[in-house]
């Protein structure tokens, strides 16, 4: 990439890099499949009969566009910038990963593949994905880690329903990490079937360009949305950090606009000094994992920590390297709240506005509760709301010490 | 581009084998598995036993190539402890004794990139390593390595898989060094069965593209395989087969059992009978020559 750059938003380059980081670190049994990917991709970028099909599963299938909502009960609460949210919660199977599947699955179905591979951490994306797969008639085996699997049963449940094969993953810490893992162990083994249908903004080129492309559609939305209820940019946009999909979905199409404030929530949570967190900017160093190169928790002998977070969906030890890149470039700012934090802005919203969130951009709101009451009334906040929280109930009611009465 | 390594104790040793007119023997053993004591016990017996080259996995605790044989060996390696300073001091202790046997090290690459390539290189040829396989980089990403690897005269050894197509080995061959790897399975380590004549067709084709010596690995679990492969390879890999005897030596806590070291050795020893013996055999056996 060019020195003299004028642009936040011509990466990567032909190798999949985005600086440092980004790139293909796979076993060479899967660079051929990788690179096919790539091509196929391209190919289907250039082919106007794509991008129309996307579009009309997204506005009939997923529910798209998903509205910008003036949150004015947390405004008055907080008594300081007006809060946004988008509600990407409302998609169909409710949470943002609906975007990336439909561009995926019809990509995978143009490359002619008839089984999907897919890791979930919070379910949400196990869930999209044998949504996805139900719709097109393939085969889906979705990998989740052990400890998920017990956070996240509803999820599990819908997935069976769905008619996905749900494996679970007992290895390491039983999360996000060794579902990955594992999803890449059964794509080397299966490769002439197989698509591995990534569910985040990582791994090796092309996925996080690609999957970044699928959710851009968030932020488009956004600047069209702004415009009509303000007639301008906003000033800050917040969203969570897990692999980093939602946010790169949002902050891309503004990454010129550099008047505009982007502001990643990494998961922190017990606390970033106690070791116990997923913040990979906050508390990880640059190293090489699941495909790419990008920041990881890890300890001085380059073997991967595991991550903790009371949110299934940040529970992972690494970040989309594009992500990485501009944190360095100093474009976005990276910073974290704890589990704590977070499920006090969970029970905030649940009481203000009427909407469940996820535990995820739970996080993204808990850093909106330190912010807002310093800002000016007219600094307008924007708030991806990405997931909604009914998958995360038992889970509360757990960390809060009640018991929910009857099953979902 | 610094100039490719021409003369090492491992092409020393494909040329010797290649003047027997036999293939070598690659054992693989994790580092430190299942203790340092059983793991330094081990080393010491191999060549004896007929190891021709000693491949050392360097434990990570994300081996996503791997198979659940060599996972476990790996995470009983990282209970104990290893680093990858434990892997090369291991390596400079051996080479007091042995001085002719290559040992090939072969892991991951976020523990190499966290040393520091040019640190690790330098430690690693210090310490009488001659090669490295570093299973996720593929020769798109392996250069910030291998021009220290270069510099300090160690192979970078590459894998090609059953999907590397006719016009992406040669990309392959540009950074190759030592010899090429052929995977043998589509598949992680330790999981499937190599299907002899889908193996022997790849060689052959890939013979005529390079003038290095050929291996052959993932998938060879007997001493039977090894020889059959033996026939037409310069280098016959196993490494799950061999993990597996030490996950059958050790109690539930994961400490080793009597005997467990002799148990690997003789197994090595079979391996290394039929390979060595395959092509004389199969000479005596009767009309043409099966050798490279
Ligand atoms: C609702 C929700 N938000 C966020 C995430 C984190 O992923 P990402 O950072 O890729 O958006 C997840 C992942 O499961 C999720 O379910």
């Amino acid at each position: 990439m060019a020195e003299a750059r004028n642009t936040y938003r011509d990466g990567p380059d032909d190798l999949g890099h985005f600086g440092l980081f980004g790139g293909r670190y796979v076993a060479e049994t899967l660079m051929p499949l990788i690179l096919e990917v790539e091509q196929a991709y391209e190919a289907a970028c250039a082919d106007p009969s794509y991008a129309k099909e996307l579009e009309s599963f997204r506005t009939t299938y997923a529910g798209r566009p998903s509205p910008l909502y003036f949150a004015e009960r947390m405004t008055d609460h907080f008594g300081g910038a007006k809060i946004y949210f988008k509600r990407d919660e409302l998609n169909h199977t409710g949470s943002h990963k609906i975007n990336n599947c439909l561009g995926q699955i019809l990509l995978a179905k143009r490359m002619g593949k008839t089984r999907i591979i897919a890791e979930t951490g919070a379910g949400q994306h196990g869930v999209a994905t044998a949504t996805v797969c139900a719709r097109f008639g393939l085969e889906c085996v979705v990998y989740m880690g052990a400890k998920d699997i017990e956070r996240q049963k509803p999820n599990v449940f819908r997935m069976n329903l769905l008619g996905a094969d749900v494996r679970a993953v007992e290895k390491g810490s039983a999360t996000l990490k060794e579902a990955m893992n594992e999803a890449l162990r059964d794509w080397v083994a299966n490769v002439d079937d197989t698509y591995y249908l990534i569910g985040t903004a990582a791994g090796p080129h092309p996925y996080p360009a690609m999957v970044r492309d699928f959710q851009s559609v968030i932020g488009d939305e956004v600047k069209v949305q702004m415009d009509a209820a303000e007639g301008r940019l906003p000033d800050t946009l917040v969203a969570c950090i897990g692999g980093g999909s939602n946010a790169i979905g949002l902050f891309h199409p503004f990454l010129d606009d550099t008047d505009v404030r982007l502001i990643g929530v990494e998961a922190a949570g017990n606390g970033i000094d106690t070791g116990e967190h997923a913040a990979s900017i906050s508390g990880g160093n640059p190293g090489v994992l699941h495909g790419n190169r990008t920041f990881l928790l890890q300890d001085d002998g380059g073997q991967i920590r595991d991550a903790h977070s009371i949110s299934a969906g940040l529970d992972y030890p690494g970040i989309g390297p594009e992500h990485a890149w501009l944190h360095l470039k100093g474009r976005v700012d990276y910073v974290s709240a704890t589990d704590e934090e977070a499920l006090t802005a969970f029970q905030l919203c649940s009481r203000l506005e009427g909407i469940i969130p996820a535990l995820e951009p739970s996080h993204a709101l808990s850093y909106i509760e330190k912010i807002a009451p310093e800002l000016p009334s007219d600094h307008l906040i924007v708030m991806n709301l990405c997931g909604r929280g009914d998958k995360d109930v038992f889970t509360v009611a757990d960390a809060l010490g009640t018991e929910v009465g009857a099953e979902t | 581009m610094s100039a490719p390594v021409t003369e090492s104790r491992l092409t020393r040793r494909f040329e010797k084998l290649k003047e027997k007119d036999r293939a070598a023997l690659v054992t693989f053993i994790t580092a430190n598995d299942p203790d340092p004591a059983v793991f330094r016990q081990l080393l010491e017996g191999l060549p004896t036993a007929g190891a021709d080259i000693i491949e050392l996995g360097m434990p990570f605790s994300d081996p996503m190539a791997d198979g659940p044989s060599v996972q476990l060996s790996s995470q009983r390696a990282l209970k104990v402890g290893v680093t990858i300073d434990d892997v090369l001091s291991a390596v400079s202790d051996m080479r007091e004794w042995e001085v002719d046997t290559p040992v090939i090290l072969m892991g991951y690459y976020n523990p190499i990139y966290r040393y520091g390539p040019a640190e690790f290189a330098e430690a690693a040829a210090n310490a009488g390593v001659d090669g490295v396989i570093i299973v996720d980089l593929p020769p798109e990403e392996a250069e910030e390595l291998n021009h220290h690897l270069r510099d300090n005269n160690l192979h970078m050894i590459f894998l090609a898989a059953p999907t590397t197509d006719e016009s992406r080995f040669p990309r392959i061959l540009e950074h190759a060094s030592g010899f090429v790897y052929y995977v043998a399975v589509k598949g992680v380590t330790g999981t499937k069965s190599a299907d002899i004549s889908e193996v022997s067709a790849r060689v052959a084709s890939m013979r005529t593209q390079t003038d290095l010596p050929l291996g052959v690995g993932f998938g060879i679990r007997t001493a039977s395989q090894a020889a059959e492969m033996a026939q037409f390879a310069d280098a016959v890999v196993v490494g799950s087969a061999i993990v597996d005897i030490i996950t059958d030596g050790i109690d539930s806590e994961w400490r080793a059992q009597p005997g467990l070291a002799t148990r690997v050795l003789d197994f090595v020893k079979d391996l290394a009978n039929g390979v060595q013996t395959v092509r004389l055999e199969s000479a005596e056996n009767a009309s043409t020559g099966v050798g490279a």
